[in-house]
């Protein structure tokens, strides 16, 4: 592990309004690595993953990709740098007005200079590799949400990128969809020597599928380390998570009240 | 009063950062359909086409509809004070400048704003609420160049061929009240038409069909990139869309209509 972290995150605090949503993050990602951002809903986590992509501003701090400052680089080495990452988000955000060959063709088509025939070869592969092959005509409508995360998969992987980053990869989807993607996570892992950041709320998946989890809890990471180390560690918030426990309800009548009536004199 | 400063300074803030946004929108747009190609990063030919079929081909039928309505209702409106004048016959040439000067272009554009606006914004408002634009930047590939020009170019090219047809059945239609109320024969009605119409009146209206067909295309693209909070944002920014695109192209009908009585 004495490579150049891929992906480095430094002292990351953003806000969205007067809500601070990440706060001081750190974070080195090793080449082929599979690292999990673990954590309740509203923590952080797609946040965290979105600065990663330059989707977002911070208001403090860096995050580098292969070196590069993405947070201040100019756009075209911007764009250069997103040609080697591949990303699935929540919903598949596959493009509506495309069948799924079109979808996984578009990487392609625009940035790649190759002729059509091998353009189809590669989508028919790809799709196959997530266990689409033969719905290339389907458009995105016609597909149930296991089938949308597959076919968004897919399309991440149409360029063989270097940084593959997964957002909910089985976040609403029955335990035998979401255990197939998890398999096919690992596949991809064991296949391609891709690093891949993934985040998730699902602690079997984070458990399978990790080299390191990050547990996130209020927009910073309470706990970093392998599976069994999350597993050992006594922070409460880590055993909350682990052990499902719920939030305890609000215990200050006061402020209970004031909430109620929006600050107003009680 | 500080509040009504407040407010004022607010407002203004927010309409100057609005022609900011449209401005940007406007130069990438005219560098990804001019100059990117020139440099080799390509132009999305098959798309503009289809985009000229859905803005364009397919408005025919309403923009002839409606054209042929108003060049009948501009014959009956103009024969009546005419007809105190004893010069009926003029109403050919009322309806021909007209259409071709101003009616066609104008109620064209008031159509595509209608069509297309509104379709623009709904289309990348979804987009943007289902993280599609966002799947796009993450996969290094300019939202400007993917979606914006096939529109813009769509409407540069069609606008002027919708004002055309526009004209053309807005004179058919003053040639129905002109057969049918003071018995003109068609073939007299055409030579007195195309008589009155100069060269310069109809490419007036075809150079503010071209500008129209920026500013909805703009209005359009930006009202869809702006869209947050889902449908409702979706829906909200439609409306807006249809809006502000019909007050702007009246706006910049107003100005090239003064430029042109000064110029032309």
């Amino acid at each position: 592990m004495a490579d150049e972290p891929v992906i480095r995150v430094e002292n990351l605090t953003t806000y969205y309004g007067s809500r601070r949503i990440l706060h001081n993050i750190n974070l080195s990602v090793q080449p082929r690595e599979t690292i999990v951002l673990l954590g309740s809903s509203g923590t952080g986590k797609s946040t965290l993953l979105r600065h990663m992509l330059a989707l977002e501003k911070p208001a403090q701090g860096h995050v580098y990709i292969k070196g590069t400052d993405v947070c201040h680089c100019p756009t075209d080495e911007l764009q250069e740098l997103r040609r080697h990452m591949g990303v699935l988000f929540q919903s598949g955000a596959l493009f509506g007005s495309m069948n799924l060959g079109d979808n996984v063709a578009v990487p392609l088509r625009e940035l790649t200079k190759l002729d059509d025939s091998t353009v189809q070869v590669l989508v028919r592969m790809k799709l196959g590799l997530v266990g689409l092959g033969g719905f290339e005509e389907l458009m995105p409508a016609q597909l149930s949400g296991g089938m949308r995360k597959r076919a968004g998969l897919a399309r991440a992987l149409a360029l063989d990128p270097e940084i593959l980053l997964l957002d909910e990869p089985s976040a609403g989807l029955d335990p035998i969809t979401a255990a197939g993607i998890d398999e096919l996570v690992l596949k991809l892992k064991q296949t391609f020597p891709m690093t891949i950041i993934v985040v998730t709320h699902e602690l079997a998946s984070a458990f399978l599928i990790a080299d390191r989890i990050a547990v996130m809890f209020a927009g910073e990471i309470v706990a970093l380390g392998t599976p069994e180390e999350i597993r050992q560690n006594q922070h409460p918030r880590v055993q909350q998570f682990l052990n499902r426990v719920p939030e305890e309800p609000e215990r200050d009548s006061e402020a209970y009240l004031q909430s109620l009536t929006g600050g107003a004199e009680t | 009063m500080t509040a009504i400063l407040a407010f004022v300074g607010a407002r203004s803030l927010a309409f100057l950062r609005y022609v900011g946004g449209i401005t940007r929108l406007g130069k990438d747009a005219l560098y990804w359909t001019l100059v990117a190609p020139l440099q080799g990063k390509g132009l999305r030919g098959r798309a503009a086409i289809h985009q000229m079929v859905l803005a364009g081909v397919n408005a025919i039928p309403i923009v002839s509809l409606i054209a042929l309505f108003v060049g009948l209702i501009l014959a009956y409106q103009t024969a009546n004070e005419l007809r105190r004048w004893g010069a009926t016959t003029l109403v050919v040439n009322i309806v021909a400048i007209s259409m071709a000067r101003e009616l066609g272009p104008l109620m064209t554009a008031v159509i595509v704003a209608g069509r297309s606006a509104s379709s623009f914004a709904a289309e990348l408002g979804t987009m943007k609420v289902g993280e599609e634009l966002d799947a796009l930047d993450t996969m290094g590939l300019s939202k400007i160049k993917f979606l914006v020009v096939p529109k813009y170019l769509a409407l540069i090219l069609m606008m002027p061929c919708l004002t055309l047809v526009s004209d053309f059945m807005g004179i058919v239609g003053g040639s129905i009240f002109a057969v049918t109320e003071i018995q003109m024969p068609l073939s007299l009605y055409w030579s007195r038409a195309l008589d009155a119409l100069l060269l310069k009146d109809i490419f007036s209206g075809l150079v503010k069909s071209v500008i129209f067909g920026i500013i909805i295309t703009e209005v359009g693209c930006h009202e869809g990139f702006s869209v947050s909070g889902g449908a409702e944002g979706v829906g909200l920014r439609t409306t807006s869309a249809v809006v502000i695109s019909i007050s702007a192209i009246i706006a910049a009908d107003m100005f090239f209509s003064g430029l042109f009585y000064y110029i032309w």
